[in-house]
């Protein structure tokens, strides 16, 4: 086992270690991009983004067994790379929004169809190079106007399209079963329809400006999302961040998980038509946003987290009043749990429905709730970890039953772990500035964030006068969705929406 | 000449008092939730607001779409007016029995799948083919009820049933008891309520009633609403009038009337407050679990006969 080299090792045979960001970023060359397609297969190295640039790919990984992280860049002049989707099925979806977007080709791809671009686009490619003279547009393999859904194949199959306008109000995305009779032998996603441009917006943008972009990827993970792009523009830059301003974000991040949670386990409760747990979880959610809004200015906090630390400070009556709201939901929480857990009809929704496959949760490296429900115990508060979660005392709850039942009950840990650890801020929040000036200077940097729904990995360059030259973020969605397509298989099609609400993907994190 | 005229009231009577029984049934629910709820008299408005505006149709909707509708409601109505509940005296008391209700109400909802297919929406597909399963349990289990009742009281005329009950010709009955919960859980599936479906949901995939309509809107999805609100109220009152009846009219006198009207309101609003109570307490079950959710009620039904015929030889 030890012959095994780590992916550090493994990375410094291949190319000199190129800059930290903080993790090392390895430029490989085309026959070294060959080798780790090659080695992918039977490593232990979970992908954690891919994404483009004009004339680069980009890709990052962690290792499962020491949690070692590291970036690998690949230039290609030609826009074509070898695919990694073979070995990492978790790339597929985001080399095909890679080509719709840079018009880059992953050579070898298990998907050819486009993803992000549903042909309705002013312009194809809109952030590749601009075309050298006499140069033929990048080439698309499939019409996107004229999307090929997998076919139908097999007797007394039928198809049932669901979206992207769907009975609720909720986000767009287009959902195809193929169903026999009631039981769901297949379903594949089609997403894209929220596809904002966000990555371009970002370009050219100073970081203050930007980040109020990254912050509304997805509204619901406002902080985590920010907080994603201020650690990799501080880190780009060798920013220091104020001991306060650290506390505050995790105060911040905090709120928001449990928000976030609260909601969730009302959601899944009510689609189990259990208006009861709905009811109560929707009036603690509210409870935590009224109190973010009266402490820090806005409901679901955003904007607060800014590069260099935060735009505002906790005052002394915000302290005492989150000290309350914490013991106020400690009560009632625990209260409405023992009714989810003493509710037989309920229960017997919950248990065993929405099983994702063990196997393929490690091969798309899920993490958040979907993956800690399925025995991945990673947290990016733990691992690679950031200030202050190295100082606070908390447990990442893991479970293996990887159904709709686990996926709610590690939110029900989770909310507990975080009222532990919003009691701990409280108590030992250090005194201070909470914002730096970022400091002036080009560099590219990374951040892996524990957002609610999982890893959120950001990737940001910013050229001397601190503006963005490039920025991504990889939403915990991306690898999210595709697992729940595998966790519908062999459930009924009326369960679809417990195992939709219990992995609770976002649209927007996801469409970019 | 009195039987004409309570008929007549009783027509009206049904068709204003079931959008009140559904209002009261979600002010119930969102009070046990802890919400302050609708206010009650919110279906009305539902209602009017439905009626006032433009139905959308699909451009292959046939005749059937359109017309399924006006039938339903006007089935539903139909049927909720024969159903006895301020008094017994009504002109089409005669010709109203129990077999003759549920096959009016049968009619209404065959309709109603056939229209929810006749788009050819895989909802509506959905919805309906859910529905006939539904209905392909729920109608055995109801006849079933019907049989007991009738071995009991010796008519399935509910007129004759509740003089029947009321003149206390029967005393405590195992067969009834088993009789009224099938019958309980047949209301349920039949009505579309939770545990059995969600008539709150937005959720298309898990929908039966809602899917099959889920086509429709402005004017007919009223129809189609008031037909749900009155198909609520004659099973409720189908239940007061069999198993309840004591306070119902048996003559047409000033001081009966306003009794039974009194009683049947009281017993309306009652049974809207178990309705809601029950189903704040229990999740929906699985789509499959109807059939065994019906099936028990069917097995219920069966004993209760087999109960009545055995005494009855004894």
């Amino acid at each position: 086992m030890n012959d095994v080299p780590g992916l550090h090792a493994f990375l410094a045979e291949l190319s000199p270690v190129a800059g930290q960001l903080p993790w090392p970023r390895h430029h490989l060359d085309l026959a070294g991009w060959r080798v780790l397609a090659r080695r992918l297969d039977g490593s232990t190295w979970s992908l954690l983004g891919l994404w483009g640039e004009p004339a680069t790919i980009h890709a990052a990984f962690r290792d499962e067994v020491d949690g070692a992280v590291a970036a690998v860049n690949l230039n290609c002049p030609e826009r074509r790379y070898p695919s990694l989707s073979v070995a990492r099925p978790a790339a597929i979806r985001l080399e095909r929004a890679a080509r719709d977007l840079f018009g880059l080709i992953a050579d070898g791809a298990v998907d050819e169809r486009p993803w992000l671009d549903h042909g309705r686009w002013r312009e194809d490619h809109p952030l590749a190079r601009p075309r050298l003279p006499g140069e033929a547009a990048p080439a698309k393999a499939v019409d996107a106007l004229d999307y090929p859904f997998l076919p139908v194949d097999g007797d007394g199959l039928h198809q049932i399209p669901v979206g992207p306008v769907h009975a609720g109000i909720i986000e767009p995305g287009h959902f195809r079963f193929h169903a026999n009779g009631e039981t769901v032998v297949r379903l594949e996603e089609r997403l894209g329809y929220v596809h904002k441009g966000v990555e371009k917006l970002m370009q050219g943008k100073s970081a203050g400006d930007a980040i109020k972009v990254a912050a509304r990827l997805s509204g619901d993970s406002s902080v985590a999302l920010g907080l994603g792009f201020a650690r990799a523009a501080e880190a780009a830059t060798l920013t220091e961040v104020p001991a306060r301003a650290h506390w505050l974000r995790a105060l911040m991040a905090e709120l928001e998980r449990m928000a976030n949670h609260f909601g969730d386990i009302g959601a899944i409760c009510n689609d189990a038509s259990f208006t009861f747990i709905h009811a109560h979880c929707s009036a603690m959610r509210e409870a935590v946003l009224r109190s973010a809004a009266s402490c820090f200015g806005h409901r679901l906090m955003m904007d607060c987290v800014v590069p260099g630390g935060v735009a505002a400070d906790l005052t002394s009556g915000g302290t005492a009043e989150l000290a309350r709201l914490v013991n106020d939901l400690a009560q009632r929480f625990e209260y409405v749990m023992r009714i989810y857990d003493a509710k037989a009809s309920l229960l017997d929704r919950t248990l065993g429905t929405g099983v994702t496959l063990g196997e393929l949760v490690h091969r798309f490296g899920a993490g958040g709730y979907v993956g800690r429900a399925a025995g991945r115990s990673f947290d990016a508060r733990r691992n690679p970890g950031y200030p202050p979660y190295d100082e606070l005392d908390f447990d990442v709850p893991t479970m293996t039953e990887a159904d709709v039942h686990a996926r709610l009950w590690i939110r029900v840990e989770e909310i507990r772990q975080s009222l532990k650890i919003v009691r701990q801020i409280l108590a030992h929040l250090p005194m201070g500035p909470v914002q730096a000036p970022l400091r002036a200077r080009a560099g590219e940097g990374m951040a892996l964030i524990e957002a609610f729904r999982g890893e959120c990995l950001t990737y940001v360059r910013l050229d001397v006068t601190g503006h963005v030259e490039r920025a991504h973020q990889r939403d915990a969605s991306w690898f999210h969705w595709p697992l729940l397509e595998s966790a519908v298989l062999g459930n009924i099609v009326a369960d679809f929406p417990l195992c939709n609400k219990s992995i609770n993907g976002s649209y927007s994190g996801h469409d970019l | 000449m009195t039987a004409a005229l309570l008929q007549v009231a009783q027509i009206a009577l049904v068709v204003l008092l079931a959008p009140l029984m559904t209002g009261l049934v979600r002010l119930i629910k969102a009070r046990l939730l802890g919400r302050r709820g609708p206010p009650l008299l919110q279906p009305y408005r539902d209602l009017t607001r439905l009626l006032r505006k433009d139905a959308v149709l699909a451009a292959n909707a046939s005749w059937l779409f359109r017309a399924a509708p006006y039938f339903v409601f006007a089935l539903t109505w139909l049927a909720a007016s024969l159903v006895p509940g301020v008094t017994a005296v009504l002109a089409l008391a005669p010709t109203a029995d129990l077999i003759a209700l549920i096959a009016i109400l049968a009619s209404a909802r065959f309709l109603l799948a056939l229209a929810g297919m006749d788009v050819g929406t895989s909802f509506g597909g959905i919805g309906s083919s859910r529905e006939m399963l539904i209905a392909a349990l729920a109608e055995p289990a109801m006849l079933m009820v019907t049989f007991t009742v009738a071995l009991v009281a010796k008519s399935t005329s509910l007129s004759e049933i509740a003089r029947f009950i009321i003149g206390g010709g029967v005393g405590l009955e195992v067969s009834l008891a088993l009789a009224l919960m099938a019958v309980l859980m047949v209301a349920i599936a039949e009505n579309g309520r939770v545990p059995v479906d969600n008539p709150a949901t937005h959720l298309e995939l898990t929908m039966v009633h809602e899917a099959m309509v889920l086509e429709y809107s402005g004017r007919h999805l009223a129809m189609i609403e008031a037909a749900s609100m009155l198909k609520l109220l004659t099973y409720a009152s189908m239940i007061a009038c069999i198993f309840v009846p004591w306070g119902m009219a048996v003559e047409a006198t000033p001081h009966a009337l306003l009794l039974g009207l009194v009683t049947y309101v009281a017993k309306l609003a009652a049974a809207a407050v178990l309705l809601a109570v029950f189903e704040t307490s229990i999740a929906k079950m699985r789509v499959f679990r109807v059939a065994e959710f019906l099936g028990g009620a069917l097995m219920l039904s069966l004993i209760a006969t087999i109960v009545r015929l055995m005494s009855e030889g004894l």
